[in-house]
């Protein structure tokens, strides 16, 4: 039963990658293409290729999509919900905890420590993205010639409208993409 | 009593609703994956609804991170269950996943259009530096929050796990497990500190 596995493929998947993402990739890539041969590795990148240019979260539209290629609009339910069952789960004990524990002096120690840490990992992946965007393969190393002016003009202008009037960050986002259909 | 009882499952039901619309707009508009749906959640449930406030936020975040499965996906649980219990996340869960779906069943048809697109590609390309100022601004204004009060052990630990992440490939768990424990040493020496002062 095709459902079955797909929904079991990616429960465990779900359950396994932490940090989500693309960290699933590999894990996806063995099971569909290796083991069960539904995806031919060409036909995989173009889902990689796809679920990077959707919006949504990445694993969840990996399932999504490989769910479909395989076993239609069901099998795309299927996977998604398999997906995300153990995250519902644990996430919900978690907060339960969280809500019930967090005045204890343990547990507020804890989290005063983990709230810079937070911040620390969103400044990473901000530099990361920007640094992708500025320079197509990525490395800062690239030489100054090698800028992607067009990116750095989007992103100037962005930050300023964001800080400015603090517009949200949807309408940023769209604008972006708008913007670089026209100068990019 | 009727009365007051339909009332309160009327604004039950307008809850749900309002958390089902909120994540499904949030993850239709999720480019570029994982932290991006940090500063769009702030702007909505912190800024815009005033359900969760600033700090709590970032628990979630903590929460959400330290979890399996998808950072959008857990930080909408954990949202959901903040505002209406269980089956506020069972709502949000389907807020998120939704789009996916939707989406994706669409693109299934001419997703070979898509790929080999070049406006598609230009597009992607101006939202990628959308998205990394759109992160930049909420680092920016969450660091702020954390260099006015004031201390120096929690800038210190922004700086350190800064560099340990970008530079060093440091492991994502060993360094929130780190800072979770100095948080620990940091809170009971305080407060050792504070009952001999009393």
């Amino acid at each position: 039963m095709i459902y079955w596995q797909l929904f079991s493929i990616f429960f465990t998947i779900g359950l396994f990658t932490i940090g989500g993402g693309y960290a699933a990739m590999p894990l996806i890539e063995r099971q569909v293409v290796e083991q069960h041969a539904w995806l031919t590795m060409p036909q995989f990148a173009d889902v990689v290729a796809i679920v990077g240019m959707t919006p949504g979260p990445i694993a969840v539209n990996s399932a999504t999509f490989v769910g479909i290629r395989v076993g239609g609009i069901v099998g795309g339910i299927v996977s998604a919900l398999g997906c995300v069952l153990p995250s519902f789960v644990i996430v919900l004990i978690l907060a339960h905890l969280y809500y019930r524990f967090r005045n204890l002096s343990v547990v507020q120690g804890i989290l005063s420590g983990l709230r810079p840490a937070i911040i620390a990992m969103l400044a990473s992946a901000g530099l990361s993205l920007l640094v992708l965007a500025f320079w197509k393969d990525g490395s800062v190393l690239a030489s100054l010639e090698n800028v992607h002016l067009p990116s750095i003009l989007i992103f100037i202008a962005s930050f300023l409208i964001l800080r400015k009037w603090k517009c949200s960050p949807i309408v940023v986002m769209i604008g972006a993409g708008v913007a670089g259909m026209i100068f990019c | 009593m009727g009365s007051t009882e339909e009332k309160k499952k009327g604004r039950q039901r307008g809850t749900y609703w309002k958390l089902f619309s909120a994540t499904f707009l949030l993850s239709a508009c999720t480019f570029g994956g994982g932290f991006v749906i940090v500063p769009l959640m702030r702007k909505k449930f912190v800024e815009q609804l005033g359900w969760i406030e600033e700090q709590e936020m970032l628990d979630l975040i903590a929460i959400a991170r330290s979890s399996p499965g998808s950072l959008a996906v857990n930080a909408a649980i954990l949202a959901g269950y903040r505002v209406a219990g269980w089956l506020g996340s069972v709502v949000t869960v389907l807020g998120t996943v939704l789009p996916s779906l939707l989406i994706l069943s669409a693109v299934s048809f001419f997703y070979t259009l898509l790929r080999d697109n070049p406006i598609v590609d230009r597009a992607m390309t101006g939202m990628q530096a959308g998205v990394a100022a759109v992160i930049c601004d909420v680092v920016l204004t969450m660091g702020i929050g954390v260099v006015k009060e004031n201390r120096v052990l929690p800038v210190l630990l922004m700086g350190v796990s800064f560099v340990a992440v970008q530079f060093f490939d440091g492991n994502v768990f060993a360094v929130l497990a780190i800072c979770a424990l100095v948080g620990v040493i940091d809170g009971a020496v305080r407060k050792k500190k504070g009952g001999r002062e009393e």
